[in-house]
């Protein structure tokens, strides 16, 4: 096709939002190509050394662990077909499905014990191999001290996998649904080395396989044939584009360019909702901002000062006037909606009224000891990026207002700066984020724990908490490990290291052609299960992920 | 000649030597560092990432590793694209980058030099106002506002062309690459007018257009044969950094149309910390200067009599 004749094609085809896959790349055959806006460029392709939500969406298309996520987020098995658990809940024995890899060699349990040794091999340099330390000799073998051998991981033969942990993990189908634990093939990776995560010689077992990585252009990828559930796959190719302004990804979107975007300017929404209606999909998210203080130094060493200005930060302000993209005000420190979790935490006065609580606050910084005399000074400090500079006004005016002798500095850093500063204790008071890497309580309150410093930017230490936090990991039984949790929440609430800010939100726009996209809270959308309006979709077939059997308990 | 040219690159080698060391101790003195992510990691593991890179030792030390590297024309690995080396990363923007660059200064030269000569030769005319006061817009006018116009009206509203991205399968098609070109242009060609404008005016009015004048040539003749070989002169000066700066990408063309250049690269790395990606960059970009100065100052000696280098 010659350039004036595809310049002529995109003349022609126009603004017709609905065209997309005439539009967006011409082709010869009748492949059903989705275009995905997704975030940012993906810093490494490797399940082991991966660590940001835009390479899981394209990771999670290649690769399937022994558990996975359904269209709607919930954990549903993947690779592995069932499962026994010991009756101390510390052994998990797992018969995997017969799958094959996309070049014909069969998945097998040996493939996922080479996996789990190879990201808990402090060679790898894995950064996120952390969210396996349930793992039995886990923490040991990653810190060098044992050697990967000696792992609690091993394949009794090609279809069973035994994995035993350090203490009772309910949520660990949960935790295996998460990219750290996929299996990568060993007969690959051990004549490539770190190479095997190139184009031609990578081979998957999820339901695409990669075709192509252009840096800050796109990673493309197409259907596996021989993917165990293909037969339900709707979309042949995937073309996965890095989309860091919103803005220019919104356009695109709207342009028919991009199928979806997972993210939009929420100070366009109300525009959008106008605009195109059919698009905007917003919904909570398994995240939030929070406000650290540095617990080992003054004022914040004192916990009357860190619930004062807990009190006095105007939450319902900031989301309703200054966010206005659906977030909510944050009274608790996990986000409601978490598994097995009763949610039961919650700051004692989150439903007085803010001129109430202002007045609390005053007095309890004066029975610590502040006045006219002795005035407050805080120097709070916020990442430069997204709202963060619009809302910290808010919260300099919010926390200056429990009294005249509250003075509040504000200054921004970049992010990097930031996180740095943070790590190293280096702040007063500030803000930050967490997003849930997997669906448990366990993933928030960690940031408490004595043991988590410096991922503990409050240097929050208490002896009670890190009890109950241990206690409820020790637990087989889910109901009472989230009392024990929730209790430890509630701790963590009173005593106020971290003060709650708001739940993220997760804002996605998708053409409505496209079907099969349920809005979840993992902000996980897994192209298999996703396909186009004016494609006929194949009729489902048995062995889908869906309707696999259920655990079964020793 | 050819002994200048000598001398000139010579000169350039222990000017990027100087660049690469002031480059890579600033970067060094930059609080933060690649590692210091939104999500932290544990010690353990990023002690093992700072040994693996290198960057547990002394400061000298990593200096001389980097230098040794260099030599042998090794940029290293980048520290956040982990399946990717600097050599890479550049291979696949660069072109990107300096596609859009050529064709937005090739473009920029050709309007902005045919406007400031009809401006010179028609001064103090509606004509000469319109080409002054266009530059003026257009050197108000930044292009992170003109990007997203453009391709909101081109683009979404019209629906004649792409308002970003390149093409999947083709990579930089035409209609791709119309908006970003002309956005990027659109300063210079202000810039360009404006001194092609002074210029021509000062020409036109020396001594020897006079006598060209007064010999009976004819006014196509004397423009061209004549005034617009000094008219270009300052041109020519300019050309040389501007072309280095454009070649080398835009962040905000690359960022407002989703081009995958080496400009927002470059930013990105350096924001986020990613040492060796900022210094292959810097490198690139200082050799690029140099080459260019170098063929602008040749340029200048062929098309003015007055200049001779030996």
């Amino acid at each position: 096709m010659t350039n004036a004749v595809r310049l002529a094609g995109i003349f022609a085809c126009g603004a017709s939002a609905l065209a997309l896959t005439a539009c967006g790349a011409p082709r010869d055959d009748d492949a059903v190509v989705l275009h995905r806006g997704n975030l940012a460029e993906p810093l490494s392709l490797d399940p082991h050394r991966a660590n940001g939500v835009w390479e899981n969406n394209i990771i999670g298309d290649m690769f399937i662990g022994l558990f996975t996520e359904a269209a709607d987020g919930e954990t549903v098995p993947g690779m592995a077909e069932s499962w026994e658990t010991s009756e101390d809940g510390l052994t998990w024995t797992f018969t995997l499905r017969e799958a094959y890899w996309s070049d014909g060699e069969p998945v097998t349990a040996h493939d996922f014990e080479f996996a789990f040794r190879r990201i808990m091999n402090p060679e790898t340099l894995a950064q996120y191999a952390s969210v396996l330390y349930p793992i039995r000799n886990a923490i040991e073998v990653n810190r060098g001290e044992m050697e990967p051998e000696e792992l609690g991981v091993r394949a009794e033969d090609d279809r069973t996998l035994v994995v035993e942990l350090a203490h009772p993990a309910p949520f660990l189908p949960t935790l295996f649904a998460h990219y750290t634990s996929f299996p990568v093939p060993r007969h690959v990776v051990e004549v490539y080395g770190d190479a095997w995560i190139q184009p031609g010689n990578m081979v998957t077992n999820g339901a695409y396989t990669l075709v192509q990585w252009r840096t800050n252009n796109f990673v493309h990828v197409e259907r596996n044939e021989r993917f165990w559930d293909n037969a339900n796959v709707c979309v042949d190719e995937v073309f996965y584009y890095p989309t860091v302004d919103a803005n220019a990804a919104e356009r695109r979107v709207r342009n028919g360019e991009l199928h979806l975007n997972p993210e939009f300017n929420g100070q366009n929404l109300d525009f959008l909702r106008r605009e195109v209606p059919d698009y905007v999909q917003v919904g909570p998210y398994l995240g939030l901002t929070y406000y650290p203080l540095n617990t080992t130094q003054p004022p914040f060493d004192d916990v009357r000062v860190r619930q004062a200005l807990g009190m006095a930060l105007n939450r319902e302000f900031i989301t309703s006037q200054i966010l206005r993209a659906g977030e909510e005000p944050a009274f608790t420190f996990v986000p409601p909606g978490v598994t097995d979790y009763p949610g039961t935490a919650r700051l004692e006065w989150a439903d007085e009224s803010i001129e109430t609580r202002r007045e609390r606050a005053r007095e309890l910084l004066e029975e610590a000891g502040y006045g006219p005399s002795n005035p407050l000074r805080i120097d709070y400090v916020h990442r430069a990026t997204a709202e963060h500079p619009r809302v910290a006004p808010v919260i300099q005016q919010d926390w200056q207002e429990i009294a005249p002798w509250v003075q509040v500095s504000v200054s921004q850093r970049d992010t990097q700066i930031h996180y740095d500063n943070l790590r190293a204790g280096d702040f007063t008071a500030a803000d930050g984020g967490w997003i849930a890497d997997y669906n448990d309580a366990y993933n928030f309150l960690f940031l408490g724990e004595t043991q988590s410093i410096p991922m503990n930017y409050a240097r929050w230490s208490n002896e009670e908490f890190d009890r109950l936090v241990a206690e409820a990991n020790l637990e087989a039984d889910a109901g009472e490990r989230g009392r024990l949790l929730s209790e430890a929440e509630q701790l963590l609430l009173d005593e106020m290291p971290y003060i709650p800010g708001y739940y993220l939100v997760n804002r996605s726009l998708v053409n409505p052609n496209v079907t099969g996209w349920e809005h979840n809270q993992l902000k996980i959308n897994r192209t298999r299960y996703l396909c186009l309006a004016d494609v006929e979709r194949p009729a489902p077939e048995d062995g889908g992920t869906a309707d696999a059997p259920e655990p079964e308990d020793a | 000649m050819t002994g200048f040219v000598a001398r000139r690159i010579l000169v350039a080698i222990p000017t990027i030597l100087i660049i690469i060391t002031v480059a890579f101790f600033m970067m060094r003195i930059a609080p933060g560092g690649p590692f210091d992510l939104e999500r932290p990691m544990p010690a353990e593991i990023r002690t093992n990432i700072m040994a693996a890179y290198g960057m547990d030792q002394p400061l000298w030390k990593q200096y001389v590793d980097y230098m040794a590297g260099i030599v042998q024309f090794d940029l290293g690995p980048s520290l956040r694209f982990r399946d990717k080396t600097v050599a890479d990363i550049i291979a696949e923007g660069f072109p990107v980058s300096a596609t859009i660059g050529a064709l937005s200064i090739t473009l920029a030269l050709i309007v902005g030099g045919f406007l400031g000569a009809i401006a010179a030769l028609r001064q103090n005319t509606p004509a000469d106002y319109g080409v002054v006061g266009l530059s003026t817009v257009g050197i108000v006018i930044p292009p992170f506002v003109m990007g997203p116009i453009l391709a909101l009206v081109v683009g979404l509203y019209l629906g004649w062309l792409p308002t970003g991205g390149l093409d999947p399968r083709y990579g930089m098609t035409p209609e791709r690459l119309i908006l970003p070109v002309i956005t990027l242009a659109l300063p210079q060609i202000a810039i360009i007018s404006r001194l092609m404008r002074a210029s021509m005016i000062e020409v036109i009015r020396s001594n020897y257009i006079r006598t060209a004048r007064a010999k009976g040539l004819s006014s196509g003749a004397v423009l061209f044969r004549h005034a617009l070989r000094s008219a270009i002169l300052p041109l020519v000066s300019y050309l040389g950094p501007a072309s280095a700066a454009l070649l080398t990408g835009s962040i905000v063309i690359e960022q407002v149309f989703q081009l995958p250049g080496i400009g927002r690269q470059f930013v990105q790395a350096a924001l986020q910390r990613d040492y060796t990606v900022v210094m292959g960059v810097v490198i690139l970009y200082a050799s690029l200067i140099i080459v260019l100065n170098l063929i602008a100052d040749l340029l200048y000696a062929a098309l003015n009599p007055k200049v001779k280098y030996d």
